[in-house]
């Protein structure tokens, strides 16, 4: 496997795909969220019933999926914004990749308490 | 002629041609020709393309925000409710802010889903029916949102 331009296997084509699995993943729930906050012009009842699924401790956890898969999104995206307009960054899309990947994972790290701290004082008590 | 000067060398190529021995023209692929179809003489796909990285941009500016907001500052999603809701749509600012999100990221991930689609749906019928409910599900989504935060109603029943 030529590991010059061409990166069929590699990092390009696996953050090519994780690209798109995400953004299809984002997409639907989007298409979701619009219609649970459509519920506000029902009423607030409706609205606080649909809004208690998001604070069950399985939907909370999803959250946190869902969050890892914008912020891969958006990482990767601004990364594949540099690829095009950077004039070196064909270049560095390896490196790019892996710096999307530990901003990540700070983010990722920093954000599990803060989103998951509802069901954590649910589960365990405060 | 040597069978040097007829061989095409692609890694050093420039050197063996000359005003006397130029290089070949190749068109190049995507090239408009009288055979092109009226249809595919806008530049749709090149605009497509530029509007997913502008509205990327911005998207990630607006939806970590968003995120932040609503599921890590101040209790995370604990908070999260009718009144809370009322609160931030009170303010013109959040008003504008979650309206540009929904049309972006509306418009981007139907625009995504719109390469997914004509990429590995190969019928065409398959292709055709796809997209419509695409589009369909989309204009909804995106009307629905829009009149939901130009209506709303803190003081409803």
């Amino acid at each position: 496997m030529p590991a010059g331009t061409l990166y069929r296997g590699r990092e390009g084509m696996w953050s090519w795909v994780a690209h798109r699995v995400t953004g299809v993943l984002i997409f639907f729930f989007l298409f979701v969220h619009v219609l649970d906050t459509a519920l506000v012009r029902v009423s607030p009842e409706a609205y606080d019933d649909v809004v208690a699924t998001y604070k069950n401790p399985v939907v909370n956890l999803l959250e946190y999926g869902l969050v890892a898969a914008i912020l891969f999104h958006a990482l990767n995206g601004l990364r594949v914004v540099a690829v095009d307009f950077w004039d070196k960054g064909a270049k560095y899309q390896r490196q790019m990749l892996w710096t999307v990947m530990a901003v990540w994972v700070v983010l990722m790290a920093g954000s599990f308490y803060p989103i998951l701290e509802h069901t954590l004082r649910t589960l365990f008590g405060s | 002629m040597s069978a040097e000067s007829n061989s095409v060398d692609l890694t050093s190529s420039s050197s063996q041609y000359s005003v006397e021995n130029p290089a070949p023209f190749i068109e190049a692929a995507r090239a408009r020709t009288k055979r092109t179809p009226r249809g595919g003489r806008t530049n749709f796909e090149m605009q497509a393309w530029v509007f997913m990285r502008l509205s990327g941009i911005l998207l990630v500016v607006l939806v970590l925000g968003h995120l932040l907001i609503q599921l890590v500052l101040d209790g995370g999603v604990s908070k999260i409710g009718f009144a809370f809701v009322a609160g931030r749509w009170a303010s013109p600012f959040w008003q504008v802010w979650d309206l540009l999100m929904l049309w972006l990221a509306m418009l981007h991930g139907a625009n995504g889903l719109r390469t997914v689609i004509n990429d590995y749906a190969e019928r065409d019928n398959t292709r055709f029916w796809l997209k419509m409910v695409l589009y369909a599900a989309t204009v909804f989504t995106v009307l629905l949102g829009t009149l939901v935060i130009f209506t709303f109603d803190p003081n409803i029943q």
